[in-house]
Formats: structure tokens, C-alpha cells, sequence
């Protein structure tokens, strides 16, 4: 299957990443050339086959519904790329915020 | 005289028991090693302090009676297992300064076992590749170089500087991941041993996330004991990782130690003999089958049909795992924050510029496969031949107990061959992936050198959850290949 310099803009923005225009028209080819590699797939006939979603037998464990972590705010939010605010900095595990650009007018 | 980083962990582990050195020395003597060959790219941030912090104290709890498995063992660890304290990036711009604020378990089961973090191995970005060449911080540069040839080599990937550090003798031992082969394929790059467990032996809590259910930890050594020793450290259930399986861990060491395979049934998988795979590579894997036909074992021709299957299939099911996976990477809550005009914006400007155009383009076949409309020709059809893979590998085990094959294509290439087409440089796990597919454990064992004097590696398949079977007959095609080559200068 060829993908358009279109359709890779588009699969671009729906996964929001920033591809520069000049480097639409190479996606495309790479693509492309990786999608036609996949279509060998075809060849098998599935349609009595269930798919195979994990490769384990083991039966997912239950664990017992109680909180086994907490008050540590300050951990969550040492990384925070634009700089975390605290509800009282004198004490960073009372809570606080991850900063973002301004989203409602 | 042998110098301490010429031992192996199992031998360091009996020095270090008889109190002839101290894990202080042993971790000073590696820490040397890892300044003189600093040129290689192995690591991203070595942690010299940290590591003789941790010897100090491991040389105090042998001193009171307390010594773990692995006590005093000096580690390399693939800067993609989070360490609390230590910037972890998965060799991504986009994780660059990336302090995590908690310990994986895997790297928490080392260190409980008494190991000592060196620092943290260069990869691919976020494990996708199979050359080391991705990542952020440059390329690898293999210990090996073919005869009278000058050119650096690429040590494979993604585990690529783990497994240039253990054949470079900076540290005895080092971890990895496996998605598709990412610890088999370095492994036989580079001359050394490379464990890929079944999926579920080890946790995956605290791994950065490539592909959930591909994804699994394991370790390099340069001996067949060795990497089970470590295995043996590194596994277990944990119930912070759902898939992570609750059944105890065996002694692996001593399955290791006990290369009796008489009667073993090796299945040889007739569809692995496939064109592009160098002749030597295709004699290499019948002198393996001979050697150990001589120590007992039965070889026996066994089928898998869709094996050639398994590669395109992988690559809808790794670059869909790895486009959900990765969305979590939008300059919010950690990692690189590129600013836009609103929102959506700072999202885009900052994926655009955080990932590498390998990435990028997996996260783009990820999400194109999973878009509205396209889910069951592609991500459905995909599992479908998974179930496929898996039924084949059922009714191979039915007539032997681990397969043999060759673990890569050819032998380590140079930097910059076969970069010009992204399927010509997947073709490169195409032995190693129908496992990972199907959850497999697999291991690859040095075997022999080509006409380059380069190491090729052989891969041993298990079945699921019997590592032991695979560790005896490993160890037994290691006593027979008597793999004794080291990398020139190293």
C-alpha cells in the first residue's frame, strides 16, 4: 500500500508529532516500502485463527483493593519540565501542580 | 598475572569469597577499565562514586557474614531501567536529564543480591534498533574489528553497549532488554553470552516501555554460568508488573553447571535456512548441531512454517505497543518541553524534537495501524500470526526440547552499511524475533569465529519457562565451541 505525502501529514498530527515538510516526501517512500514489505502477511489465510494478545497462560493476579502508596508529591513532580507550583512549598508533599501553556481563554 | 577483570562474575564471586581482594579493588580495577576504553561510547553516565560507595558497603556486609549472590559484582546497567538518583534517557534527547525518582526492580534485585552499578550502558533510542546507531549520544563502537580492516563496527542493538562493555572486560556482567533481539543479537556481535528469559521471568517495572508485550530484561556475561547467575538475580515475580509470572525462581546456576544433555532432543527448524545468511553462519550452525550430537544430545529436523512471518508481523505489533507507549512522552510531567502556542503546539514541537527519526517513524506505522479503520487488516491480522508462531513453536516442542539456530544473519557490520533502507536493517532479527513472538526464551552462545576473525553466535530456543533445559545444552555447546577469542587490545 503507497502512502501519500497527505495521509503522512495526517498520521502525523493524529500521533502529534512535528514532521518538517521536506521531510514528508522520504516518510512516504520509507512508508510505503515498509508496508508493502508487510503485505507478504496476506498470503495466510486467518479467519479462523484468534489472535494472540499475550503469550503468557498465567491468569492475571488480583491484588487487594487498598491504597499502597501516597504523600509523595514532591517525587511525582521533581522531573516537571515547566517547573512544578506546591500548594505550600514549605511542605512539597502537601501537593502540587504540573504547568502547561494557558488552555482556556 | 591475571589481572581481576579478566574473571569472570563466577570466579570474581570465589575471589571475593576467599578474601584474596575486596569488591573496592574489584570495582577500581573496572572503573579503570572503563577510562581507558571510554572511546568505545559504551556508557552514558558512568557512576564512579556511586559504584565504589556501594562496594564499600558490600565490602562491609561480606565483612559481618552477609553476602548475596552476586556480592561485590561489579554491573553495567541499559540506561533503560530506571535508577533512582541516576538520569536514565533511553538514549533519547527527549528523556535527556531525566532523574527518576524510584528504582526498577530488576536493577532492585541486583543490588539486593549485593552487585555495584558502574553506570549506564548506551542503546538504540528507547530500544529500537539493531546497530546502537540511534541513539542520542552517538553510536557504539564494537571491541571487534574484522582482520587488517580498520573500520569501526557496530556492536548490534539495542542492547549494544551493554554488550560492548562485557566483551571490553569493563565489567564482567551487564543488563539488557529483549523486544525482538535485542540482547541476543549484541550478544553474538560481540563475542559474549545474551539471555533473553520467557517473557514474564523478569519484571518490567521500571523499564521504559518499548513494546508491553514483547519486552523483556535479561543479562549479558561472557559464560554461559554467568548469565544465569545473573538471570537467577534478576528474576522473580513482582506484583507491581501484572505479567510478571508468580512461580519461583529455580537455581539456574546449577543448571548451568550440569552440561549433561544425553538424549536431549535438539529440533533443528528447517525454515531457518533462508537465503542472505552468510554460508559460514550456515556451516557454524551445523558444526553446532554436530557438537552436540558428540556430547550426547539428538538432533532432529523439526518445521515451523510461519517463521518468515514473524518479522513482518513484529513490526505492526512493536511499532503499535510502542506508538501507545511512547505517548506519554508530551513534555508535561518529565523530559523535554519544547514551547508552542497552545497546547497541541507544545505537544507537537516537543515529539517532533525529542525523538529520532527511527523513532519517530515507528510511532507513525503504530499509529497508522491502529487508526479508525485499518485496525483489523493490520493489528488484528498481526496477533492472528502470532497465534500462528506460538501454535508452530507447540508442536515443534512436541518432538525436541530446545531448538538450535543461528542467532544473526551475518556477523557484526560496519557503521553506516545497510542504513540505507529501514527493512534491510530489521532483516537482521529475523532469527531471533518468531521467538519473541511466541514469548520464548532464548539465548545466544559464542560459537566461533568467521573468516574476518569476527564471533558469530548460535541461539538456543526454550520452552516457556525452562530456562534449565536451554541453560544445559547452552552450557554444553559452550564446553564444545570452547570459545576462548577475545576482541584485540581488550
Amino acid at each position: 500500500m503507497a502512502l501519500d505525502k497527505d495521509t503522512v501529514a495526517r498520521i502525523a498530527r493524529l500521533a502529534r508529532l512535528k514532521v518538517p515538510e521536506e521531510e514528508l516526501g522520504t516518510l512516504a517512500g520509507e512508508l510505503s516500502g515498509i508496508f508493502a514489505w508487510i503485505e507478504q502477511l496476506n498470503e495466510i489465510d486467518t479467519r479462523d485463527v484468534e489472535p494472540l494478545s499475550s503469550v503468557s497462560d498465567v491468569t492475571l493476579p488480583l491484588r487487594t483493593d487498598k491504597v499502597t502508596d501516597g504523600g509523595i508529591a514532591a517525587k511525582v513532580l521533581a522531573n516537571a519540565p515547566g517547573g512544578a507550583v506546591y500548594i505550600d512549598p514549605s511542605d512539597r508533599n502537601a501537593g502540587g501542580f504540573f504547568t502547561v501553556p494557558k488552555v482556556v481563554e | 598475572m591475571t589481572s581481576l577483570t579478566d574473571l569472570t562474575v563466577t570466579q570474581l564471586g570465589a575471589a571475593l569469597a576467599k578474601k584474596e581482594t575486596s569488591a573496592v579493588e574489584v570495582a577500581d580495577a573496572h572503573l579503570k577499565k572503563l577510562d581507558e576504553h571510554r572511546a568505545l561510547n559504551a556508557f552514558i553516565t558512568e557512576t564512579p562514586e556511586k559504584a565504589r560507595t556501594m562496594a564499600a558497603a558490600s565490602d562491609a556486609r561480606r565483612a559481618k557474614g552477609d553476602a548475596g549472590l552476586l556480592e561485590g559484582i561489579p554491573l553495567a546497567i541499559k540506561d533503560l531501567f530506571c535508577t533512582e538518583g541516576v538520569q536514565t534517557t533511553a538514549a533519547s534527547h527527549i528523556l535527556e536529564g531525566f532523574v527518576p525518582q524510584y528504582e526498577s526492580t530488576v536493577t532492585t534485585n541486583l543490588w539486593k543480591s549485593g552487585a555495584v552499578m558502574v553506570g549506564k550502558t548506551n542503546l538504540d533510542e528507547f530500544a529500537m534498533g539493531s546497530s546502537n546507531m540511534t541513539s542520542h549520544f552517538g553510536g557504539v563502537e564494537n571491541p571487534w574489528k574484522r582482520k587488517g580492516d580498520n573500520r569501526k563496527l557496530v556492536p548490534g542493538g539495542s542492547s549494544g553497549g551493554s554488550a560492548a562493555a562485557v566483551a571490553a572486560h569493563m565489567v564482567p556482567g551487564s543488563t539488557g532488554t529483549d523486544t525482538g533481539g535485542s540482547i541476543r543479537q549484541p550478544a553474538s556481535f560481540c563475542g559474549i553470552v545474551g539471555l533473553k528469559p520467557t517473557y514474564g521471568r523478569c519484571s518490567r517495572w521500571g523499564v521504559v516501555a518499548f513494546a508491553s508485550s514483547l519486552d523483556q530484561p535479561g543479562p549479558f556475561a561472557r559464560t554461559v554460568e554467568d548469565s544465569a547467575l545473573l538471570l537467577q538475580a534478576m528474576a522473580g515475580h513482582d506484583p507491581k508488573d501484572s505479567t510478571s509470572a508468580p512461580l519461583a525462581v529455580p537455581d539456574f546456576a546449577a543448571a548451568a553447571r550440569t552440561p549433561d544433555i544425553k538424549g536431549l532432543k535438539v529440533g533443528i527448524p528447517r525454515e531457518y535456512r533462508v537465503d542472505g545468511t552468510s554460508p559460514e553462519i550456515e556451516a557454524l550452525w551445523s558444526r553446532g548441531a554436530e557438537m552436540l550430537k558428540a556430547a550426547g544430545a539428538v538432533p532432529v529436523e523439526v518445521s515451523l512454517p510461519h517463521t518468515k512471518y514473524a518479522l513482518p508481523a513484529y513490526y505492526i505489533v512493536a511499532p503499535a505497543e510502542c506508538s501507545s507507549n511512547l505517548a506519554r512522552y508530551d513534555g508535561v510531567r518529565f523530559g523535554l518541553r519544547v514551547p508552542g502556542k497552545d497546547l497541541a503546539e507544545m505537544y507537537q514541537n516537543t515529539r517532533g524534537a525529542g525523538f529520532g527519526k527511527e523513532v519517530r517513524r515507528r510511532i507513525m506505522i503504530g499509529t497508522y495501524v491502529l487508526s479508525a479503520g485499518y485496525y483489523d487488516a493490520y493489528y488484528k491480522k498481526a496477533q492472528q500470526i502470532r497465534s500462528l508462531i506460538a501454535r508452530d513453536f507447540n508442536q515443534a516442542f512436541e518432538k525436541c526440547d530446545v531448538l538450535l539456530t543461528p542467532t544473526a544473519p551475518t556477523a557484526a557490520f560496519a557503521a553506516g552499511e545497510k542504513m540505507d533502507d529501514p527493512v534491510t536493517m530489521y532483516l537482521n532479527d529475523m532469527f531471533t524475533i518468531p521467538a519473541s513472538m511466541a514469548g520464548l526464551p532464548g539465548i545466544s552462545v559464542p560459537a566461533g569465529l568467521d573468516k574476518d576473525g569476527l564471533p558469530l553466535g548460535l541461539q538456543l530456543i526454550g520452552r516457556a519457562f525452562d530456562e534449565e533445559t536451554m541453560l544445559r545444552a547452552a552450557a554444553a555447546l559452550e564446553k564444545a565451541a570452547g570459545f576462548t577469542a577475545r576482541a584485540a587490545g581488550y
